[in-house]
């Protein structure tokens, strides 16, 4: 019964994302206010029917109905609860729901926190999503049907892919899709903007936190995905430039784009055709790869079910959506005008820039990822694109954006004197360098890409705090004290330096690891120890270990160091006993300056001793902990009070505006 | 005449589609003909685990044999290796790795960590021999009957299913 119900309510869904997407835009065309009011209430139930197909499924799961074509491919009743739950968008159909979901989600926030908007744009935005929302589902219920029932009901369930079978897992997809997803906003106020033609700061100040917000997502999910390769797949690499990964590091870095755009055409009215653009890029880049992982016309890990009908649909709805849009932007978007000028250099130049390299990137990235794909089409041989293509574009275009990042905030905005800026950094530049330097001295190897990583990174660090000081440094006959002025620091300016330090944690974290990184394959019987980095690994043996849906031998391997003790470690080889597939179960010791990290290989000499592999790897954590202070940075300058404090205010115009209308 | 830069994201995306439309036809683990009952390219290359020694098609001449290729930085690879290790214990025929575009340490260190079901693993540093086989998307499998000519292709990760549906049987049939 509960998987019919889910049905039902999907089916509803659709009926009511037409209603939501159709009569609100004729609505907003026609200036009928009736018809415009329907979108609030529509996306609210929308809601509220996606919610309940999602709980039916995830309830299939629970409560182990194999009759249910999809919890028996991808769960098993020995599959443990948390697992049960994350299995629900472990496949092709359930991730199609997740994204619904949170579709659906943003919506309603939309629907919730944008009242203050003029009636017919929130008409719009909501109308834009709704007609989003009818494609996705379409796409499910005539291709990808999660509640499709199986006869006869099988014993048993096929269990989870075993490598999804990780506590990252859980949480990886849903915040991934929060931040794919999230871009629809910033789309579909893009396209409102451009079917209305109110395209002006305003329309960017709006746009902003939603952004931001969907940026900080897409940020932490990309960052647990790399978590979860690093502790899964077994030999401690943290970035593969797969297909799937490229996928979502794409409209990550249209986003980044996107985001400081956004910025200029706030303040300044500049690059508003740009912006535009970029906010239907960064959905689109959205949209591409969910084409790319769900089609199967590139080879990769990820890659699950390939059925040519699902792939020809995904296609003709990115023509549809993507296509459609950029007709409207060759139509409206001459017409929006360039906004202000400004000076060759200047804070809008260095922005400029910045959005000139990140877009450079994306389609390098995009260009390594298809490049394969396009020459097979043109008959012209098949070829493989690695990690060395990527490392030899990507990182040269990352060297200017990281220069430009610590100039780009002291700049002032229209006209910026060369002379001053470089007076007012050279104490940043210099501390750059000689901490640079002296970093590779402490480390005990100077090597040319460590120096330039150090050097990227400590410039960031040098030129926000030069920045930090300049904005609280009391001055004049303004004489409050710093502490005064750092309270009186605005949040989104709070927020950008965090995420800008957190781009130098980044970069400190993966020179740190590319560069001073030990590993050691040896092996290892009972009694028999190793050291590496001044931390001595002890090997106690072999013991057998009976998981809930696994069988595992596990090593104890004792970690010492200078004589004392400092942790025992356990990595495992385990084989789950539904797919037979082997893991390896890596054992970690994660530090603030270090990770221990081992994993078994095989067995030898008839299983008297075994291939174990140590790492030490200085700073591993960094590279997350950046991303995790880029998410907090994005997610504070959302929460900035300048928007809700002009969202007030134009609440309050908005509807003395409407009396006098 | 302005206003045309406007279309030019239209007319990109256009050719993108273009593209993914042809995409969608071309599996990429099906076996593209040209070099089906093709001589295979010849090559002879430093062993993996010897860089002292050579291991080259025309060793192999009289056998028939898998030729699979793989690299220490392929994800894809390790998704397969278990089906590949489990091949390997029926000792149907030699398999030969052909490690492309990867370092000795790495190549090395992977096979002692996830097990190693190669007769031997050619050492493919630039990749060129791989080029000539045409490798798409690492990892590939080749059978190669004993006179040298590549008789079957498979793209993407080897499953038990292409095994027991499509490269036993071939194998049976060319061991007469």
């Amino acid at each position: 019964m509960i998987p019919e119900l889910g049905q039902i309510a999907l089916l509803l869904a659709l009926a009511v994302a037409c209603i939501q997407g159709t009569l609100p835009l004729v609505g907003a065309a026609r200036g009928r206010a009736d018809w415009m009011a329907l979108a609030r209430p529509a996306a609210q139930t929308h809601f509220v029917l996606v919610a309940v197909a999602f709980i039916c499924l995830t309830s299939a799961f629970v409560r182990n109905d194999f009759s249910v074509v999809y919890v028996a491919t991808n769960s098993n009743s020995a599959l443990p609860l948390a697992y049960r739950v994350a299995g629900v968008w472990g496949g092709h159909e359930g991730s199609l729901l997740l994204w619904l979901m949170m579709l659906s989600v943003w919506m309603l926030a939309v629907a919730q926190f944008s009242r203050y908007l003029p009636q017919a744009v929130l008409a719009r935005i909501l109308a834009v999503m709704g007609l989003v929302s009818v494609g996705f589902l379409l796409f499910m219920l005539t291709t990808s049907n999660p509640f499709d029932r199986l006869f006869p009901v099988p014993p048993d369930g096929n269990d989870l892919n075993p490598l999804l079978q990780d506590p990252g897992m859980v949480v990886h997809p849903p915040m991934l899709y929060m931040g794919y997803v999230g871009f629809s906003v910033a789309f579909a106020f893009a396209v409102a903007a451009l079917i209305g033609g109110n395209l002006d700061a305003t329309w960017a100040r709006w746009t902003r936190p939603w952004t931001t917000a969907a940026w900080a997502f897409l940020t932490v999910g990309i960052m647990l995905g790399s978590m979860w390769a690093y502790y899964v797949l077994g030999w401690g690499g943290w970035w593969f430039w797969d297909p799937v990964e490229n996928a979502s590091f794409m409209p990550w870095l249209a986003g980044t784009a996107l985001i400081h755009s956004l910025a200029v055409t706030e303040k300044r009215g500049a690059f508003k055709s740009w912006t535009v653009l970029l906010a239907i890029v960064a959905f689109s880049l959205s949209l591409l790869g969910t084409f790319l992982v769900r089609s199967g016309v590139l080879s990769s890990v990820h890659a699950f079910a390939t059925d040519p009908r699902r792939g020809l649909f995904i296609l003709a709805f990115l023509a549809v959506v993507i296509g459609g849009s950029l007709v409207l932007y060759a139509w409206r978007a001459p017409k929006v005008g360039l906004g202000s000028r400004f000076g060759l250099l200047s804070r809008e130049t260095l922005l400029l820039a910045n959005n000139v390299l990140f877009v450079v990137a994306m389609l390098s990235v995009l260009l390594g990822t298809l490049y394969p794909l396009l020459l097979d089409a043109l008959g012209m041989g098949k070829i493989s694109v690695g990690p060395p293509y990527f490392d030899t574009v990507f990182l040269p275009l990352m060297v200017p954006v990281v220069f430009l990042l610590g100039i780009g905030p002291l700049a002032r905005w229209k006209n910026a004197e060369l002379p001053d800026l470089a007076k007012r950094l050279r104490w940043a530049a210099v501390a750059a360098v000689v901490v640079a330097l002296a970093t590779g001295w402490i480390a005990g190897r100077i090597t040319f890409g460590a120096t330039l990583g150090f050097l990227m990174a400590f410039w960031i660090v040098a030129a926000v705090a030069t920045d930090l000081w300049e904005r609280v440094r009391p001055a004049g006959a303004m004489r409050t004290s710093v502490v005064a002025r750092l309270r009186l620091l605005p949040r989104a300016t709070v927020g950008m330096m965090l995420a800008h330090l957190g781009v130098a944690a980044f970069a400190f974290g993966v020179s740190m690891v590319r560069t001073y990184e030990i590993e050691r394959d040896v092996k290892m019987a009972v009694g028999d120890s190793t050291e590496l980095a001044g931390y001595v690994f002890n090997f106690g043996g072999m013991s057998e270990v009976v998981g809930p849906n696994y069988d595992a031998v596990q090593a104890r391997v004792d970690v010492t160091r200078n004589g004392s003790p400092v942790v025992t470690m356990r990595p495992e080889k385990r084989i789950y006993r539904v797919q037979r597939n082997p893991m390896t179960e890596a054992a970690i010791d994660p530090g603030p300056t270090r990770d221990l990290y081992v994993s078994l290989g095989e067995p030898v000499d008839e299983g008297r001793a075994w291939i174990v592999r140590v790492y030490f790897k200085p700073f591993v954590d960094w590279i997350w902990g950046g991303c995790l202070l880029m998410a907090l940075g994005g997610a504070l300058a959302a929460s900035d009070r300048r928007y809700r404090a002009k969202q007030r205010q134009e609440r309050e115009a908005g509807s003395t505006a409407g009396a006098t209308a | 005449m302005k206003s045309l830069r406007f279309i030019v994201p239209l007319a990109l995306f256009g050719i993108l589609v273009f593209f993914l439309w042809r995409g969608l036809r071309l599996d990429p683990h099906e076996v593209p003909s040209p070099l089906i009952d093709k001589p295979a390219p010849r090559f002879a290359l430093a062993r993996l685990d010897d860089a002292g020694a050579k291991i080259g098609r025309d060793d192999m001449l009289g056998k028939v044999w898998l030729l699979n290729v793989w690299a220490s930085w392929c994800v894809a690879c390790r998704e397969e290796h278990a089906t590949l290790l489990a091949f390997a214990q029926t000792r149907a025929v030699p398999i030969i790795g052909l490690n492309y575009k990867d370092t000795r340490a790495d190549g090395l260190a992977w096979l002692n960590q996830f097990g190693n079901p190669y007769t031997a693993s050619a050492f493919d540093a630039n990749g060129r021999v791989g080029i000539d086989f045409g490798v798409y998307g690492v990892p590939e499998t080749f059978v190669i009957d004993k006179q040298g000519v590549i008789r079957f292709k498979q793209i993407g990760p080897l499953t038990p299913e292409a095994i027991e549906t499509r490269i036993q049987p071939l194998l049976r049939k060319l061991n007469g």
